[in-house]
């Protein structure tokens, strides 16, 4: 199967000292990896990577076989769009924040996509609800919707449900994964949980100090 | 004697008037010497450099006023030469408050040299400023001023904005917006931020002070309502300098914190944390 995502020989040092060091890593079409680690082990910064936030020191990505450098950042992040660990809210109503992309350029807001992104992630008529107002779930689950506001073809999901307590991550894990499945949605997620790398992921990358130490299916990697 | 502007210099330190000056500065300093003695015998430690200030202070005033009296016999041109070289210092005044920007002296020369320039010259072409030294001397200086203390405050503003809102500037980056998208509210609150003093000073003018320029004009005799006018299209002018400066700045500014790749840049934010 072809890769929708594929990294070659990634690498980033910063101040000398490596950060992520030769990850390469293939993402078939309509599927989820999970990157696994322990913290430090490098899999926020693969993600920031994969958005372009960061620059690689050395190695490529590969987005429909298209060296990413040969895209122009916004197009790219538009395509490969990033839900951050922080849901890093501007104050304003959910719709707002949902809308962000349209509304920084002043374009007019597809009121029709927001209700439907907010049906899926399950905040029906929150749309000029405070983004303040809303719990730590609530605040994840409206960044997840301004991201796919965008209709990213991929989706980089950056330990979504760590701030979250045990009921709560429960619920949001099952929307994510009934949206991924649902959505067709080629999905990166970066968890620190195994149990969450094996329910969600169709494959898993084990990370450590950097570098991938384990790729396969999520029963080989995490047995 | 043939040099006109020494010739100047030296009759009006003869003055009468000078000696008048140095007890009314004698007057104010015994004011200065109570509270002096109220700060020794309370031992709060800091009347050194109450007497240094003053002692600075005085020296300063005094040159500034002799080289005035120079210029003032110079010609018109020398008023250009001494504008621009007080851009270029309020420029490396200003710059401290933004120093982990990259480039921000040049932005700031630039953008005081713009903002200040521009008003002044097309004040002084619309004749709102004379085209006399004297006029175009102690207004320039007012105007550069102000755009110098906006633009310190300014600079001051969106480096706390960018370290305070990188996490929310990086999620609008992560879903396709341009840096200047990402950060063009942080640069409307810097350039508020910056203005509010010209723009409370404007409010307040006449109820709460009345500003320095409309006082000097009442008290050498000038019309008072000509003096307040006169205040007021300087208070303008100074709103428009400041303006011009701060959102030239902030423009030039917010593309350098980001990197070719439309990141934002590390090294900068990292800099502005230190």
């Amino acid at each position: 199967m072809d890769s929708k995502l594929e990294t070659e020989s990634l690498t980033r040092v910063v101040g000398g000292e490596p950060i992520l060091e030769d990850v390469s890593l293939r993402v078939a079409a309509s599927t989820v990896l999970a990157v696994v680690g322990s913290s430090g082990a490098g899999k926020s910064s693969f993600l920031r990577l994969l958005n372009r936030l960061d620059e690689p020191t050395d190695g490529t990505v590969y987005l429909d076989g298209v060296d990413y450098h040969e895209i122009d950042p916004q197009e790219l992040r538009r395509r490969v769009g990033l839900v951050p660990q922080e849901s890093a809210l501007r104050p304003g109503t959910v719709r707002e924040n949902v809308a962000a992309s349209d509304l920084i350029r002043g374009q007019p807001v597809d009121e029709e996509r927001v209700a439907a992104l907010l049906d899926r992630v399950q905040l029906p008529n929150a749309a000029e609800r405070d983004v303040e107002d809303l719990s730590g779930g609530q605040q994840q689950r409206v960044a997840v919707a301004r991201t796919l506001y965008v209709d990213p073809e991929v989706l980089l999901l950056d330990e979504p449900t760590s701030h979250l307590d045990s009921e709560t991550e429960a619920r949001v894990e099952e929307l994510l994964g009934d949206l991924i499945r649902t959505e067709g949605l080629t999905c990166v997620l970066v968890t620190h949980d195994t149990a969450q790398a094996e329910r969600l992921g169709d494959r898993v990358a084990e990370f450590e100090d950097g570098r991938v130490i384990a790729e396969g299916r999520p029963e080989e990697v995490l047995a | 004697m043939t040099d006109p502007g020494l010739e100047r210099v030296l009759e009006h330190a003869a003055d009468p008037v000078i000696v008048t000056g140095f007890v009314q500065i004698a007057i104010a300093a015994a004011l200065t010497a109570v509270v002096l003695g109220i700060i020794y015998a309370r031992q709060l430690g800091f009347e050194r450099e109450i007497v240094a200030m003053a002692v600075r202070g005085l020296v300063q005033v005094v040159a500034a006023g002799a080289v005035i009296s120079l210029l003032l016999a110079a010609h018109l041109a020398w008023a250009a030469v001494v504008l621009a070289f007080m851009i270029v210092v309020a420029a490396y005044i200003s710059y401290k408050r933004g120093t982990a920007l990259p480039g921000v002296f040049g932005t700031s020369l630039a953008s005081i040299g713009f903002g200040a320039g521009l008003t002044i010259v097309a004040m002084a072409a619309a004749g709102a400023i004379e085209m006399t030294m004297r006029d175009l001397l102690v207004i320039g200086s007012m105007v550069i001023a102000n755009a110098m203390q906006t633009n310190s405050l300014a600079l001051d503003r969106f480096t706390g904005e960018i370290a305070s809102n990188r996490a929310e500037i990086e999620a609008l980056l992560s879903v396709g917006a341009s840096p200047d998208e990402a950060v063009t509210e942080y640069v409307s609150t810097s350039v508020y931020a910056a203005l509010i003093p010209t723009i409370d000073g404007i409010k307040s003018l006449g109820v709460v002070k009345i500003p320095g320029l409309m006082a000097g004009m009442i008290i050498a005799g000038e019309n008072p309502i000509y003096a307040a006018q006169y205040q007021f299209a300087i208070m303008l002018m100074l709103f428009a300098a400041g303006g011009l400066t701060v959102v030239a700045n902030t423009v030039l500014l917010s593309r350098r914190v980001f990197t070719d790749a439309k990141q934002l840049d590390e090294a900068v934010v990292d800099a502005i944390d230190e």
